[in-house]
């Protein structure tokens, strides 16, 4: 068996960064355990512009982004792993890999950083009546079709979910010659980027229906076309607003969810908000040095709040191989979802200092105008921001100082 | 010139091969769609029944009583899962609890064994999951669940092992009658024809007669399938009280840990033998029916819906036998309990196919058994890594959700009767069948077959012939 300082799940955007931020916070015995065959992750799929402005103050593509880590990690001299699965962690840090060079591995670890990443939720997760045809693809797997692969998926498109792949989806598919139709959204607003509204749809005159579903799919083999309908506040379908429409191609933007099986399999608690591992503000789960960062823990909108989140984990992974015990304290905070406020990662706090900047992310459940976040602190208000806009696919963050032990935080939103 | 030609490649179709390729018989399979187990038998409930409510005195009861009775040694000597959890019928009102006794006493008249009277206490101990106050239950134990798509394989697989032909997209059309047998659309040339074609066993029979004493009437059920993080949500097969429309809603474990609930029950006009879609008014409609019985059924952990047809005969029970048309074998109206009776159907086949030919040779190079399907997940360390020594491909996991190798996929590509679609290596090791449903894995899956079939991936199919996946490839990149 070997060993390591830390082990990396994970050689996507959150698990590059947590390993060279560890290394340069001193720990070099590190290995990236990843199961695709080149490191990046989704990054690599995701040829549009746009990852970058706030961590590197300029606008790069996905694969460009990650790239910046990849030679960071290769100049460091990091181990890593391709093409290997995990197939297993124990509790006393011991991981199962798996793989078609090596065959069965074991590797010892004093800290481990959980950083798998998300999947696509499914047709089947919204239970989208009708047939079962050829061309109704999630919209990432489409995207990996696509830019990865090189081929095309379809040429009459229509897209559910106005998250953000599916708004870049909608341009992708414009810009390799297929017409895409629409994009229908069953919420009154988009979850996706105002940026990517603007720059995949209006760009391009793609209508997009808010508050709208798809209640027929049709087609033997491949698809042939779908209905959409309006619905009313419950989400339902309201009866004459039936509109049906012929395409060879249904793309699903519906959602992610964080990937925790090898987490849950390991005993690690799961908040049933964010489908993602509990964490402490040093990004550590309920498990003593074992950290979780980016897209496992809760879904991110930008890479780059990927990437500071992973740096919080690769640096406090390193400070807890060094000897630091988080857990080591008496008072624990927890974080609750107020008013309005769909969740909050930390979900707990395990020590306050005034020197300490603790910063909470979290998102709001529906849009609001001119409202206002109020953190309290065991009831009495201890932040209040002023917020233009609110939207549930923007995450909202609030830094504090805190200087006193709370056993409760609660966010709130003042309409 | 075939001795018998079997039309349908289901698991009635594929059990009947296997069981006539003991004779020296030239048997070809004739199946329209691109894969085996495409109708009925890939969208089921995938139950063994025990038998209890088939009326004594009926072919289906014969059947289904055979068919339970010979599963386990069937699904030992081919390699198919079989694991008998036993099923309760759950009376909630006295009126259903009279039902309830009468099957008691109907499954014992058919020697059907172990089966048992249950109070309402020993249901709820039984299957905590039930949230409806049962006044009783009738225990069966020897009810099972296996994989009737892996049945239909291994019967197929077992077949052309031992010489069976199987010709795939081909579609009958139309049959003469000759002198000495068939010819099937002007080509085929056949003493005998075994009709297994589901839900068109009628049409099909319609080609050799202008009088065909039955009718199928497709009648479709639809489902929900919940992720396998809901396994042990029911430990046993629960149906309710069956009424004429059929045995009800089950909720029940399927083989691979995942919760199944369906199926309803609508008869579609015959112009409807295709329509496997499932509608929104009937999903939410069995939403609400299955929660009488068990009230938080995890829907919200649904991974697929799908819907299967049902060949109801408006005989009412099942047709086996040689039909007045000379040579011509009609296998029709094999509904529920059809899985559970399969193995018993083909032995009864046999029995009419022996009596046809005036003296049939034992196949000397026959094999009675299957080469088992690994199924990596499921081995122990050592098995693994030994296995991976010898061929690294069952190193390399393709799909995580269910942690199939691609060793799995390759094996599942050659053997006879092998995949060659993304749902049929799917169906075959289950790349795609867990909660991603194929995001990841698909693309993965699509190269192994373009590369082991010597296909462009542009030619690799999802299901159907046309149920093409890709395009063509994408223009050198220009995007700004």
């Amino acid at each position: 068996m070997s060993a390591y300082d830390l082990v990396v799940i994970g050689g996507g955007p959150a698990g590059l960064a947590a390993a060279v931020e560890a290394y340069d916070n001193g720990v070099e015995s590190i290995l990236i355990i990843e199961r695709d065959r080149e490191l990046g992750g989704i990054l690599m799929q995701c040829i549009h512009n746009g990852f970058g402005l706030h961590h590197f103050k300029e606008e790069l593509t996905g694969p460009a982004y990650a790239e910046r880590f990849i030679n960071m990690l290769k100049a460091k001299g990091i181990d890593y792993k391709i093409d290997t699965m995990v197939a297993e962690i124990t509790k006393d840090k011991r991981i199962k890999t798996m793989s078609a060079s090596d065959g069965i591995t074991w590797v010892q670890a004093k800290a481990i950083v959980l950083a798998m990443g998300c999947r696509e939720r499914t047709r089947g997760a919204i239970s989208i009546p009708g047939s079962r045809p050829a061309g109704v693809f999630t919209a990432g797997t489409a995207q990996r079709y696509i830019n990865m692969e090189g081929y095309m998926v379809g040429e009459r498109v229509f897209i559910l979910g106005s998250g953000d792949i599916g708004l870049i989806m909608a341009r992708r598919m414009t810009l390799e010659g297929a017409k895409v139709l629409g994009v229908a959204e069953i919420m009154p607003h988009s979850n996706g980027l105002t940026r990517n509204i603007v720059q995949c749809l209006d760009d391009f005159e793609i209508p997009l229906y808010l508050s709208h579903t798809i209640i027929d799919i049709r087609g033997k083999d491949r698809l042939t076309g779908i209905t959409i309908a309006q619905v009313d506040e419950k989400m339902q379908p309201i009866e004459g607003t039936e509109e049906a429409i012929e395409c060879d191609t249904l793309l699903l933007s519906v959602g992610l969810i964080p990937e925790n099986e090898i987490s849950r399999a390991l005993g690690v608690a799961i908040d049933p908000r964010t489908k993602g591992p509990r964490v402490n503000q040093y990004m550590e789960t309920s498990l003593e040095g074992v950290f979780a960062c980016g897209n496992v823990v809760h879904v991110h909108d930008l890479v780059d709040y990927v990437t500071e989140e992973s740096i919080r984990a690769g640096r406090n992974a390193a400070a807890f191989i060094k000897g630091r015990q988080f857990k080591a304290v008496e008072a624990y905070t927890m974080t609750t979802p107020g008013e309005g406020i769909g969740y909050i990662v930390p979900q707990e706090i395990c020590e306050q200092s005034a020197a300490e900047t603790v910063t909470l992310l979290f998102r709001v459940k529906k849009t609001y105008k001119n409202a206002r976040i109020n953190v309290f602190g065991d009831g009495e208000k201890i932040k209040s921001l002023k917020k233009m806009h609110l939207a549930p696919g923007e995450m909202e963050r609030v830094d504090l100082k805190l200087e006193k032990v709370y056993q409760q935080l609660t966010v709130e939103v003042e309409a | 010139m075939f001795d018998v030609t079997i039309i349908g490649a289901g698991v009635i179709g594929a059990s009947v091969a296997s069981y006539l390729s003991k004779y020296q018989l030239r048997v070809v399979v004739l199946e329209r769609e691109n894969d085996v187990a495409c109708g009925t038998s890939k969208a089921n409930t995938g139950l063994v029944h025990a038998g209890y409510d088939t009326h004594a005195g009926t072919v289906k009861a014969a059947m289904n009583v055979r068919g339970n009775q010979l599963y386990e040694a069937e699904s030992k000597r081919l390699k198919f899962p079989f694991r008998k959890i036993g099923s309760l019928v759950v009376a909630l009102n006295d009126e259903e609890y009279e039902v309830v006794e009468s099957l008691f006493e109907n499954g014992k008249v058919l020697g059907i064994e172990g089966l048992e009277i249950l109070d309402g206490n020993a249901v709820k101990a039984m299957e905590p999951s039930i949230t409806a106050e049962p006044v009783g239950a009738l225990f069966a134990p020897t009810a099972g669940i296996t994989e009737p798509w892996e049945v239909t394989m291994a019967y197929m697989e077992h077949a052309m092992d031992n010489g069976v032909a199987l010709k795939l997209n081909y579609a009958v059309s139309q049959i003469q009658k000759t002198s000495d047998g068939f010819l099937i659309n002007d080509e085929i040339e056949t003493k005998l024809i075994v009709n297994c074609a589901g839900v068109h066993a009628d049409d099909l029979y319609g080609m050799v007669t202008e009088t065909p004493e039955f009718k199928i009437i497709p009648r479709r059920g639809q489902y929900y399938l919940l992720d396998k993080e809901t396994e042990g949500f029911v430990n046993h097969t629960i149906f309710p009280t069956p009424t004429k429309m059929g045995k009800g809603i089950v909720v029940a474990p399927t083989i691979d840990g995942n919760i199944l609930v369906g199926p309803d029950s609508e008869d579609l006009p015959q112009s409807m033998k295709e329509a496997t879609e499932t509608t929104r008014e009937n999903l939410t409609a069995l939403k609400e029916n299955a929660a009488h019985m068990c009230g938080n059924i995890p829907f919200h952990l649904n991974i697929t819906n799908f819907s299967g047809m049902r060949a109801e005969p408006d005989t009412g029970d099942f047709i086996i036998e040689m039909s007045k048309v000379d040579g011509f074998v009609n296998v029709a109206g094999i509904k529920s309990p059809g899985l559970s009776s399969a193995p018993a159907i083909a032995e009864r086949v046999e029995g009419i196919v022996k009596q046809a030919f005036v003296s049939l040779l034992p196949n000397e190079d026959y094999v009675d058994t299957r080469r088992e399907r690994i199924k990596f997940n499921h081995l122990d360390e050592a098995a693994q890594a030994a296995l991976m020594r010898k061929d690294p491909r069952y190193g390399r996991i393709i799909c995580r959700c269910e942690m199939i190798t691609e060793g799995e996929i390759v094996d599942a590509i050659h053997r006879n009767c092998g995949g060659r679609t993304l749902n049929g290596i799917k169906r075959r090791v289950r790349p795609g069948a867990g909660r991603c449903q194929g995001g990841f894995c698909g693309p993965r899956v699509m190269e192994i077959l373009s590369r082991e079939l010597n296909l462009p991936l542009t030619a690799i199919v999802q299901e159907g012939k046309d149920a093409y996946i890709l395009t063509k490839e994408t223009k050198v990149e220009e995007e700004a």
